[in-house]
């Protein structure tokens, strides 16, 4: 009974994989590599792409969601079109992230870990963004926001940000 | 251009990055020419030895010494099929306040990538990482690009300027996590496993990626190599006022004026830092402590500011430099509740291998919770200090991500006891009355 659980994989993905192949000694030295990329094709990493990716990587899927549950930005469940990634390391806490937190919550209808109905974004909470001199701060998508307040939060998300 | 600023002679006010034709017209890659060809590798590691450059990561190690113990013999009868040795750039900059290497990715790609070269050329690594946290988007394609017009320029590849040196370099953004900036952690994670850090001996200079001699350096400390090999080990020794050598990337935030990040002479003292450039405090805020170097450094308090920061000093106060990047604890934050966000940081960011800090930290975050939030009970103090005791201990983890989670804690409850004192006294926080509206 030896399923080809590979097939779950597109072919681009399988090429892009196999490139990464050629920089480490042994397969299962590209597993992250390979959980980014077919994130990068299908917003997350479900269980059939964990079976998929581990079997072409000669692993175990358990060792392979091991991994791929280790690391944040790995997403295994789906996510909204942009990720919020709000900051709520020390200096973005002494200048009022949690009151941002639930600005955005009470705008978008989400918690912490949830995505909006209409799909468009999941709220994380994030590690220093690297910003201090700035903070607050938050992210959505690749966009760094700074100096975020109550007001600007308002309008970043009713104009609905990077949207041309 | 300013020779006494060399990290951010490039550096301009609107923070628009520096390009190749920029950086070559204002003397970049000479530092490289020179170099090639004309000195050879022991030279250029006497040079960074007798500079005392010392890693701008935190931990303040001696960059030649660390470079020392990386074997310099003949790779091609290494057992196995890999002969590589690596350099790996930390960009991984995640410590809570800190945003010096942002700057000088974001603002002079080149100046990191001519250190690499140089860093790599002395420790004979021929292949080379950019090791750098995704969230850092603008930097990780200005770097692409540059690398890529390094290539053209015959900067990086095979046989660079003309000689035997050939070198590959990779930017590798990273998949999250605190814990990859701790450098055998990054190593794990570019061996696409979990970042557990891992027991030394034996050092990566030795044994690192892959089981090949590697060296990890943060990004301030390869930005200076350039500039040390092109004007010498005492021109850069005479830029610190201390014993200290060079210039360091400072750094405040927090309630102050004008928060921001300078590169000044090392050991400039702490109030000039504080009041000339980051402007003093808001109005209305008062000093009470500071976090000198990042979240897992000890508290200085106001008897601290005339010290000047270096390694030795901050360290004598009983702190530690760290990053140099300073978080101002003002007298309206609580303080109970500001050393719970750190130490809830580094709960969540605990790799979970080591028990102290798996279990340690989450069971230490509980107890300031229960202070903060009111249920707090006069044994919970003995509780925290018998914490800090045990998982502040060096030894009884791999890394030093518990230690260091307990620094400010420790610290915390020695310069701020009647707070967490009167929150259990109150059964409340008496700083949630008066929270900045």
């Amino acid at each position: 009974m030896s399923e080809n659980l590979i097939a779950a994989l597109s072919e681009e993905e399988i090429a892009e994989i196999d490139a990464e192949l050629a920089h480490v000694p042994i397969p299962a030295g590209a597993a992250i590599d390979a959980l980014k990329i077919v994130q990068a094709h299908r917003g997350w990493v479900s269980d059939e792409s964990i079976k998929a990716i581990a079997q072409h990587l000669s692993m175990s899927a358990a060792e392979l969601d091991g991994i791929a549950t280790f690391y944040t930005l790995i997403f295994r469940r789906p996510v909204g079109d942009k990720v919020i990634l709000l900051c709520n390391s020390v200096t973005c806490w002494m200048k009022g992230c949690d009151s941002l937190q639930q600005n955005i919550s009470e705008q978008l209808g989400i918690g912490m870990g949830e995505t909006t109905a209409d799909n468009k974004y999941t709220l994380l909470p994030m590690t220093c963004l690297g910003a201090c001199d700035k903070a607050p701060v938050l992210m959505v998508g690749d966009d760094l926001h700074e100096n975020v307040s109550a007001q600007s939060i308002e309008k970043l998300f009713q104009t609905g940000v990077g949207e041309q | 251009m300013s020779l006494d600023r060399p990290l951010t002679r490039n550096v301009r006010a609107d923070r628009s990055p520096t390009n190749m034709a920029a950086y070559e017209a204002n003397g970049g890659y000479q530092g490289l020419r020179a170099a090639m060809g004309k000195m050879a590798p022991a030279d250029c590691l006497k040079t960074i030895q007798d500079s005392n450059l010392r890693g701008r990561g935190g931990a303040g190690f001696p960059t030649g010494m660390k470079w020392s113990f990386v074997p310099m013999d003949d790779t091609s009868d290494a057992p196995g099929p890999n002969k590589h040795k690596y350099l790996i750039c930390n960009a991984d900059e995640m410590e809570p306040g800190a945003f010096k290497d942002r700057l000088l990715l974001e603002c002079d790609p080149h100046q990191l990538i001519e250190g690499m070269i140089l860093a790599a050329y002395t420790i004979g690594a021929d292949v080379a990482y950019i090791f750098i946290r995704s969230e850092y988007v603008v930097a990780i394609a200005l770097l692409r690009e540059a690398i890529a017009q390094c290539h053209a320029k015959g900067y990086l590849g095979k046989n660079i300027l003309g000689t035997q040196f050939s070198l590959e370099m990779h930017v590798h953004p990273s998949a999250g996590r605190y814990i990859c900036g701790e450098e055998t952690a990054l190593i794990s994670a570019l061996e696409g496993k979990r970042a557990n850090p891992r027991a030394k001996p034996p050092f990566p200079q030795v044994s690192g990626l892959w089981g090949r001699p590697t060296i990890v350096n943060n990004v301030e400390t390869l930005c200076n190599i350039h500039h040390i090999i092109e004007r010498g080990a005492q021109w850069f020794q005479d830029l610190g006022l201390t014993s200290d050598a060079g210039t360091k990337m400072y750094g405040v935030s927090g309630r102050v004026k004008n928060p921001g990040c300078w590169e000044l002479p090392i050991g400039t003292p702490i109030r000039e830092i504080l009041e000339e450039y980051a402007g003093g405090m808001e109005d209305g805020y008062k000093l009470r402590g500071l976090l000198p170097g990042g979240g897992s450094t000890d508290f200085l308090v106001e008897e601290h500011l005339d010290l000047a920061m270096d390694y030795d000093t901050i360290g004598k106060a009983g702190s530690r430099m760290g990053t140099g990047t300073m978080i101002i604890l003002d007298d309206k934050t609580c303080p109970v509740g500001f050393v719970k966000n750190l130490v809830e940081f580094f709960s969540r960011e605990s790799c979970g291998f080591c028990t102290p800090c798996r279990d340690g930290l989450p069971w230490s975050a509980q107890v300031l919770d229960d202070i903060e939030c009111g249920r707090g009970l006069p044994e919970d103090l003995d509780t925290l200090a018998r914490q800090v005791t045990f998982i502040g201990a060096m030894g009884n983890t791999h890394c030093a991500l518990a230690p260091g989670a307990m620094e400010p804690l420790s610290s915390g409850l020695k310069y701020f006891r009647d707070d967490f004192e009167r929150h259990i006294a109150e059964g409340s926080c008496h700083f949630h009355k008066e929270v900045h509206s």
